[in-house]
């Protein structure tokens, strides 16, 4: 291990070298892509601490993976004169640079970054404001809490084992040692569970935590009360002892994955700034200031910002982004092109029609259902099932106190509040936390990540399941390949290779890929035309290979697409793509079909609809020709209908579906790539495993359900106990760590040992 | 009864250094990025052999 890390980082220590004079062997970058970093205006956003002197900036930069790349990142000083230091934060993928303004500047750091292929990645969400740091208020508190409690603890055993005759003095101190000990507990280590119930009420719901913020403080009025009256020594160790495993409970549960992010919108993926066209001369501005009838700049392999007009330049544009489909799609001057596709091709001049907000991608974020965010999604069972329990509490409570009331009633203070500190719902919490907890490690350790707990009750409660096909069923890596047409000999199979491996369209290169063979044919005065096709002589032999029109001089109707081949200007026949569907998927599929209704949504045409009947079944639901809206309310239409939709997608032009739906699955080629907003990630490998995903969560609820039942008997008991009055604080301090920890052993086991059976 | 006051005291104390400790460490954000210190300490300082710092 230790040797393989020193070798890489030697090998990083030569790449400086060899680089430091200043060659770059990266892929040449334009030389002016930064040059928006000289604008006072977005230093400004960017910067995050700047005097007469320094500068400190954060950038993001994807690239980083390994050791050696914090090596040589954070060696950038030896590179680029002027950087004072830099820090990577590895996790989130960062580095801190602090430079000399007197001898760099941003935009120097930025290229030099490149030119060490770590280009930074600056979209338009850095122009809001600063992210919030990591709430850390919750790791405090289990601190203190445990501080607490395990000195309470400590103290309470002389009272326990009877110490008190002889030495009342010293049961003093410890009593009021204990007192104090609680009173940060108390005060600030159960905050949460007060602002939850407090919330809950003011919208006039019971929540789980109500009845545990009442029995905290119920718990802490009582012992306080038997402390400062000198009647009992309370049962504080009991207190702090269920704030600190709630505490546990909610942090496993909580705990987030820092690298994914499940909050993305187009801001994250727009450009920081554009080129503006004003008077033949280049502006940079911020995207949000671009106003209709402004002159866009877009270079080659930028993305498009804004709805417009092409001006000047032919445009090559991949829409992969917006609507899944891989193929670039030509375009003439005159015609509208879309936000959020990218340009292959040369440079291009669009006119602004609409400002970015408008745009037909970006309109499908900001309405108006998106902007109140998931607050009518469903609420857990557990808080439903809570407030039964609530009633049931309070109903023994009042009973308790009226019997008392005939009976005895010097007992009523102590038996009523007995109940309330016995029958605290902790247990329900704590099963429900822990088994959340367990579950989203063991999906995670799967690379199947959900944005939160909620989301595995969402899962298990799904009726229906709706499909993307482009870069969801299939794949865009692959292709399936067929010939139609007169046969062609092995020879003219090697020289359409040759020919085609010539071409930069994605549909040759595939081509090539597919015919796969040793060349060493010679191709002369090949002549590409963007969108169409490529001519050229093979081996003396005049081949051309595109389009239907640029071939054979005739549009047939095409179904699918399809490249046309002609040798010596004689038509031979055409090679057929179909979609190369994912591995997995027919088996997948195959477990789905029996437990749920699917459908599929797909922005392609019907080329593939046979297939897709085959795979899916007849009940299956296809619909074709769906623009990213469309999908959105076909989402909302079966939710009308009273079905839990998951839907599963992976571009932008799912983004309005996934987040419609009651849980958005992402498929991603690897975790770490750029996802929309969604409530959980799935790696591409793993989407066999799905079906087992879903059991696991369905488990869940069940798991769930047992150790209610159990943590009900032991409430049974202890109430029992409560109602005449002779909970001990002994018998407290027993009874709720050990049914705390048994219900903690109870799901982590089960969950674990399903997990283990199911070999996730 | 005075030695057990003293125990205590020093117990809790004891037990509270800890807990600053472990608060400083929170704060710190020593628990954030547990990738990159463990590599960094592995990096020698070797002075470069192109451009002094």
């Amino acid at each position: 291990m230790v040797f393989s890390i020193l070798n890489q980082s030697e090998l990083c220590e030569y790449y400086n070298l060899n680089e430091n004079p200043g060659i770059n062997q990266r892929v040449k970058i334009r030389e002016d892509k930064f040059a928006f970093l000289d604008e006072e205006k977005i230093q400004i956003q960017l910067i995050s601490f700047k005097d007469d002197n320094q500068i400190h900036v954060t950038f993001y930069l994807p690239q980083i993976h390994c050791s050696s790349c914090l090596y040589l990142l954070e060696n950038i000083h030896q590179l680029e004169e002027g950087i004072v230091s830099s820090r990577v934060h590895f996790t989130r993928k960062e580095v801190d640079l602090v430079f000399q303004r007197s001898k760099t500047s941003l935009r120097k750091v930025a290229e030099r970054l490149t030119s060490i292929g770590y280009e930074p990645y600056i979209s338009l969400n850095d122009l809001k404001e600063k992210r919030p740091a990591i709430d850390k208020s919750m790791i405090y508190q289990i601190g203190i809490a445990g501080f607490c409690f395990g000195n309470i603890m400590l103290m309470s055993f002389p009272e326990y084992l009877g110490i008190d005759t002889s030495e009342i003095g010293l049961r003093n101190i410890f009593r009021w040692a204990n007192l104090g000990l609680a009173m940060p507990v108390l005060l600030y280590s159960a905050l949460p569970f007060y602002t939850s119930s407090w919330k809950s009420l003011k919208h006039k719901f019971l929540n789980i935590d109500t009845p545990i913020a009442l029995a905290i403080l119920i718990t802490f009025i009582r012992s306080a009360y038997e402390i400062i009256s000198g009647t009992g020594g309370g049962y504080l160790d009991s207190m702090t002892g269920i704030v600190f495993f709630m505490l546990a409970g909610r942090i496993i549960q909580d705990k987030t994955y820092r690298q994914l992010s499940f909050e993305r919108d187009y801001n994250s993926y727009f450009p920081i700034a554009v080129s503006i066209l004003k008077n033949e001369k280049e502006f940079h501005t911020t995207l949000p200031e671009i106003k209709p009838g402004d002159t866009l700049l877009i270079h080659n392999s930028e993305l498009i910002p804004a709805d417009g007009i092409l001006t000047k330049g032919k445009a090559f544009i991949d829409y992969s982004f917006v609507t899944g489909e891989s193929l670039p799609v030509l375009k003439d001057v005159g015609e509208l092109v879309y936000a959020g596709g990218k340009q292959t091709e040369g440079n291009i001049e669009i006119l602004v029609v609409k400002e970015v907000t408008q745009s037909y991608l970006t309109k499908l974020w900001n309405r108006d259902e998106f902007k109140n965010g998931n607050q009518e999604k469903s609420i857990s069972f557990v808080h439903l099932l809570s407030r039964y329990f609530t009633y049931i509490v309070l109903s023994i409570a009042i009973a308790t106190a009226v019997y008392w009331q005939i009976n005895d009633n010097s007992k009523v203070w102590v038996s009523v509040t007995a109940v309330f500190i016995i029958a605290c719902p902790c247990a329900l919490l704590l099963s429900n936390s822990f088994t959340n907890g367990n579950i989203l490690r063991i999906l995670s350790r799967n690379h199947f990540f959900l944005r939160n707990a909620q989301t595995i009750e969402d899962i298990a409660k799904t009726t229906h399941i709706v499909f993307d096909k482009t870069g969801t069923l299939t794949t865009t890596q692959q292709h399936d390949i067929k010939y139609e047409g007169k046969t062609l000999t092995l020879y003219q199979h090697k020289q359409i290779a040759a020919l085609a491996s010539y071409s930069s369209h994605p549909l040759s290169k595939a081509l090539a890929k597919h015919l796969l063979t040793e060349n060493n044919i010679d191709v002369s005065g090949f002549k590409e035309t963007t969108g169409h096709g490529i001519e050229g002589f093979v081996n003396n032999d005049l081949i051309k290979i595109g389009s239907g029109e640029f071939v054979a001089s005739k549009s047939a109707p095409i179904i699918g697409t399809s490249i046309f081949v002609s040798i010596e200007n004689k038509y031979y026949g055409k090679f057929l793509f179909n979609n190369h569907y994912r591995d997995a998927i027919p088996a997948l599929i195959n477990k789905l079909k029996r437990e749920y209704s699917l459908s599929v949504i797909s922005g392609d045409n019907e080329s593939e609809k046979n297939n897709l009947t085959k795979l899916l079944g007849k009940k299956a639901t296809l619909l074709f020709h769906q623009k990213p809206e469309d999908k959105l309310l076909y989402i909302k239409r079966l939710q009308k209908k009273g079905e839990k939709v998951m839907m599963i997608g992976d571009g932008l032009n799912d983004a309005g579906a996934l987040q419609q739906s009651d849980v958005g699955v992402v498929v991603a080629e690897q975790s770490n790539n750029f996802t929309p907003a969604c409530d959980a990630i799935i790696e591409e490998k793993q989407l066999s495993k799905l079906t087992r995903f879903i059991y696991l969560c369905k488990a869940n609820n069940n798991i769930v359900k047992a150790s209610f039942v159990l943590s009900i008997a032991y409430n049974i008991v202890g109430v029992a106990f409560a109602v005449q009055g002779l909970l001990s604080p002994l018998v407290a301090a027993i009874l709720m760590p050990s049914s705390s920890l048994s219900i903690l052993l109870i799901t982590f086991g089960s969950s674990s040992l399903l997990a283990r059976r199911m070999k996730l | 009864m005075s030695v057990i006051i003293i125990l205590l005291i020093a117990s809790i104390s004891v037990a509270a250094i800890f807990l600053v400790g472990f608060l400083w460490s929170v704060k710190s954000g020593q628990f954030e990025d547990d990738y990159s210190p463990p590599s960094r300490i592995l990096f020698d300082d070797k002075p470069s052999t192109t451009k002094s710092k």
